[in-house]
């Protein structure tokens, strides 16, 4: 099977991703390489075989539920390229 | 300034440890004649992103207190480079990548923490593939490493900061992480030694993630005696990650030196196949009759599935980057996109600028084999072959200690050569994914030379046997002098 240019565009949707048009062009074209090669697994006969979730087998550990961290968010906030009281700033989402 | 008539930057870590030990020098001292060699070596090798000096020089004014009032760690003043994929409190942490060039991590990983907490020095953070996603360090936003065995050729990747500076003699020890090879394949083209240890070994606490099935922090040294007395140190349980083992910690470096008379040699036939360039496979041959000589015995083994482990690999990590990838919003951290009308646009443009074309394609490869109708024909089929594998070496493990073969399908290659074609370059990893699927450790080590670069015999065992390979890789060494080779500028 093929991607189109529009199952990448959605795709790229989907991944919250903006390219320009001649990365568009590109990731057809390697995209479409990449699923060819792994279109291989389709061969192997997994009649029967168990999904491997986790390569030793283990079960996720759960913690107590307890306050462990210190309260760093000045610190934190550094990072994050417009703050205003101690809140992170997007663009307005509320008309 | 000398220990043994050596220079201080050729000296292993086993070695400077002694003369630290001794007085022939202080920890300031060996910082600051390392910082130098960087300060010139590395416009031409580009293996930093950073170089911490200051950091470094007190540190090293510690390590040099501590010893003189007797608390000297098991790494005191030993200088080492982290990998720009661990966070560093304070120190910018950019996984080679421009989405992250701005940001200085608010915390230590588990890994900085344990090795600061031994006495480390840190001299800087390690070029690399943007978000370990590359085997050439060519999609670094930084720029690509230069191997110092041939600067027009690529140190591999991702950790190919951490392999041409170990190899050009900037530092004994550098760490790295590896999902399908990211240590031992750049350790292989480098002649460098580098172990992958088993899933949940080593913390991955404050470690970037990539594809968290398979992520696992090893390190690259010149000698397997340095690897066992790093790994000592950065292995163990980790409550802040809930995917580490609580399994005991053997001593690495006292479990080295015995024999390995009796020890069983699988040997799988599609890793000689014709994928692989005949002068390196000579050359990893010579390696295992070496091995013979010391008392191993070498047995074939059948691994039925092999040849599906790297399309299994580009579809689970790929998954589970786009996943892991996400976080990468342009709010709280990274780039963010400027003058967007509205979040969306905020997301798509902060994701679009920030990320570089090989991340870009994972993330969208991820994307698509998750996605409403492709899942159970791509990961859920994955996940399946995924468990062949595995089964593949748990039954190879009945018979044999450890599977050799050979690191990489070919010698370093030139830069340029392979970037265009993601193909080409994802199947560099065609030896390594499995141990990364199967999370079973892995070390490579130098075994000798294809038209003057290094070739690396690839060493795998069953889980938490670590010490396995480290003894295996250490005899091998006792009797050998690849890993004393120095690229010619550098000695």
């Amino acid at each position: 099977m093929s991607l189109s240019k529009d199952q990448v565009k959605r795709i790229a949707m989907l991944a919250r991703l903006e390219l320009t048009e001649a990365e568009y062009a590109e990731s057809v074209k390697k995209l479409n390489s990449i699923v060819d090669f792994v279109d291989q697994l389709s061969q192997a006969d997994t009649r029967d075989v168990v999904p491997m979730a986790h390569p030793l087998h283990a079960t996720q550990r759960l913690r107590a539920d307890d306050v462990t961290e210190t309260d760093d968010r000045d610190y934190f906030q550094k990072n994050a390229a417009t703050v205003s009281d101690g809140l992170y700033l997007v663009p307005k989402v509320i008309e | 300034m000398s220990s043994g008539g050596e220079q201080l930057y050729a000296q292993s870590m086993a070695e400077l440890a002694a003369g630290l030990e001794q007085g022939d020098f202080t920890s300031v001292e060996l910082a600051e004649s390392l910082l130098a060699r960087i300060g010139e070596a590395d416009a031409k090798l580009n293996a930093f992103i950073t170089v911490t000096v200051d950091e470094a020089l007190a540190a090293a004014a510690n390590a040099d207190k501590a010893r003189a009032a007797g608390k000297a760690g098991p790494l005191n003043g030993l200088p080492i480079i982290h990998k720009d994929i661990f966070c560093t409190r304070g120190v910018k942490t950019t996984c080679g990548s421009r989405m992250l060039d701005n940001f200085v991590a608010p915390y230590d990983a588990t890994v900085v923490a344990k090795l600061a907490a031994a006495g480390a020095v840190v001299l800087g953070k390690s070029n690399m593939d943007e978000f370990a996603m590359g085997s050439s360090n060519e999609t670094s936003y930084f720029g690509p490493v230069r191997n110092p065995w041939n600067l027009e050729y690529s140190p591999g990747g991702s950790s190919g900061g951490s392999s041409a500076a170990v190899a050009a003699r900037l530092a004994p020890a550098a760490t790295g992480t590896d999902t399908g090879g990211s240590i031992r394949q750049p350790a292989a083209l480098t002649g460098t030694v580098g172990i992958k240890p088993t899933y949940g070994r080593v913390s991955r606490y404050g470690m970037i993630a990539f594809a968290s099935s398979l992520d696992q922090a090893g390190v690259i040294t010149r000698t397997a005696e340095d690897a066992a007395r790093m790994l000592g140190v950065m292995a163990g349980f980790d409550e802040r990650d809930s995917t580490s083992i609580d399994h005991p910690v053997p001593d690495y470096l006292g479990g080295i030196s015995q024999s390995i008379e009796g020890l069983r040699v699988g040997i799988v036939r599609q890793h000689f196949d014709d994928g692989l360039d005949p002068k390196c496979g000579e050359r990893v041959k010579e390696a295992i009759a070496t091995l013979e000589s010391l008392g191993a015995t070498t047995v074939e083994v059948d691994m039925p599935n092999i040849d599906l482990s790297v399309p299994t690999y580009y579809v689970v990590a790929p998954a589970e980057c786009s996943s892991n990838l996400s976080r990468f919003d342009g709010v709280r951290f990274g780039h963010r996109a400027e003058d967007a009308d509205d979040l969306l646009e905020l997301y798509c443009r902060s994701r679009g600028e920030g990320f570089g074309d090989e991340v870009k394609r994972r993330i969208m490869t991820g994307t698509y084999v998750l996605s409403a109708g492709y899942y159970d024909a791509y990961y859920l089929k994955a996940q399946q072959v995924r468990h062949l594998i595995a089964d593949d070496f748990k039954k190879a493990f009945a018979d044999v200690d450890v599977i050799a073969g050979p690191t990489s399908p070919t010698p370093a290659f030139r830069l340029g050569d392979k970037i265009d074609d993601p193909i080409t370059m994802y199947l560099n990893d065609i030896y390594t994914i499995g141990a990364n699927l199967a999370g079973l450790p892995g070390i490579s080590v130098p075994c000798g030379f294809v038209d003057d670069l290094p070739v690396g015999l690839h060493l795998v065992a069953a889980h938490f046997a670590e010490e396995t390979l480290l003894r295996c890789a250490y005899q091998y060494q006792q009797h050998t002098d690849w890993h004393k080779a120095c690229p010619e500028d550098y000695q």
